[in-house]
């Protein structure tokens, strides 16, 4: 058996639609968050898979993962800001008690 | 021919991947879906281990799992109780989340199944070296990275200011 490339392109697929589901399903807005972190982690491994098996000794993927990880954490950072901001406000972290922007 | 061992390995990691990206998004209990994304995490730096990219799989373990898991479980255990669970799903939103990963799933797999099944094994290559990524990383030529280098630090600054702005006392 040779391991090659769908291998690889089918768990991250399967862990991409896991964050489509989760996100549309969670209420929680950190749970969001995390459906979220699963999507971008699976193009990560996408990226990674490509450059390893069509353009092996290039580094092209491995960089654009080392940038989306950097902005990843970036944006998750922010992310939890805000929720906490707006726990603080609200006293609660759900997407569907949130309907008035008032301070 | 890959050898039995590298095999086993790699079902141990995908079934790992799979099952914890599952329960991730579908465990009540909001806490247990932060450590199973800690799992899923290390599932994902261990196929760069796998694929030999050394450099990135510790990254992500540094970054992903030791930075962003422990602000989630932060933020988690200060705006929610640990025990509780989270509101059943209705069944609407359960069906609408299912119709479109499916969807996708079944989309995207038939597309990478027709043109990606007949790529050969994996090609051989050298693991990156420390020297080269840090010159590919640092450097101004062609196919050298020190322009987003620098974009990515003035956005980490922008953020640092970002989370103090939104997040301190008023």
């Amino acid at each position: 058996m040779e391991i090659t490339a769908i291998y690889y392109l089918i768990p991250s697929l399967i862990m991409f639609c896991c964050g489509v589901y989760g996100f549309i399903t969670r209420k929680n807005m950190i749970a969001m968050l995390i459906s979220l972190e699963l999507m971008l982690n699976a193009v990560d491994v996408n990226f990674v898979v490509f450059n390893r098996f069509l353009f092996p000794g290039q580094m092209e993927g491995m960089f654009f993962t080392l940038f989306a990880i950097a902005i990843a954490a970036a944006e998750t950072a922010l992310a939890i800001a805000i929720i906490i901001n707006i726990f603080r406000a609200t006293k609660n972290v759900d997407v569907r008690g949130l309907n008035e922007m008032k301070f | 021919m890959e050898s039995v061992g590298s095999i086993i390995i790699y079902v141990i990691v995908a079934l790992a991947m799979v099952v914890f990206s599952v329960l991730a998004v579908t465990t009540r209990k909001i806490l247990r879906a932060a450590t199973y994304l800690l799992f899923t995490l290390f599932a994902a730096a261990a196929i760069y281990f796998m694929l030999d990219y050394e450099f990135l799989g510790a990254v992500q373990i540094a970054v992903y799992a030791g930075g962003i898991v422990v602000l989630f479980v932060f933020s988690i255990l200060l705006t929610s109780k640990p025990g509780d669970n989270s509101e059943k799903l209705t069944s609407k939103s359960r069906l609408l989340g299912l119709v479109a990963s499916v969807a996708m799933l079944g989309v995207a797999g038939w597309a990478l199944l027709a043109r990606c099944a007949n790529f050969t094994a994996r090609p051989e290559m050298q693991s990156p070296d420390m020297n080269e990524i840090g010159r590919t990383m640092m450097g101004t030529g062609v196919g050298q990275y020190l322009l987003p280098f620098e974009a990515v630090s003035v956005l980490l600054l922008a953020c640092i200011i970002g989370g103090v702005v939104i997040a301190r006392k008023r």
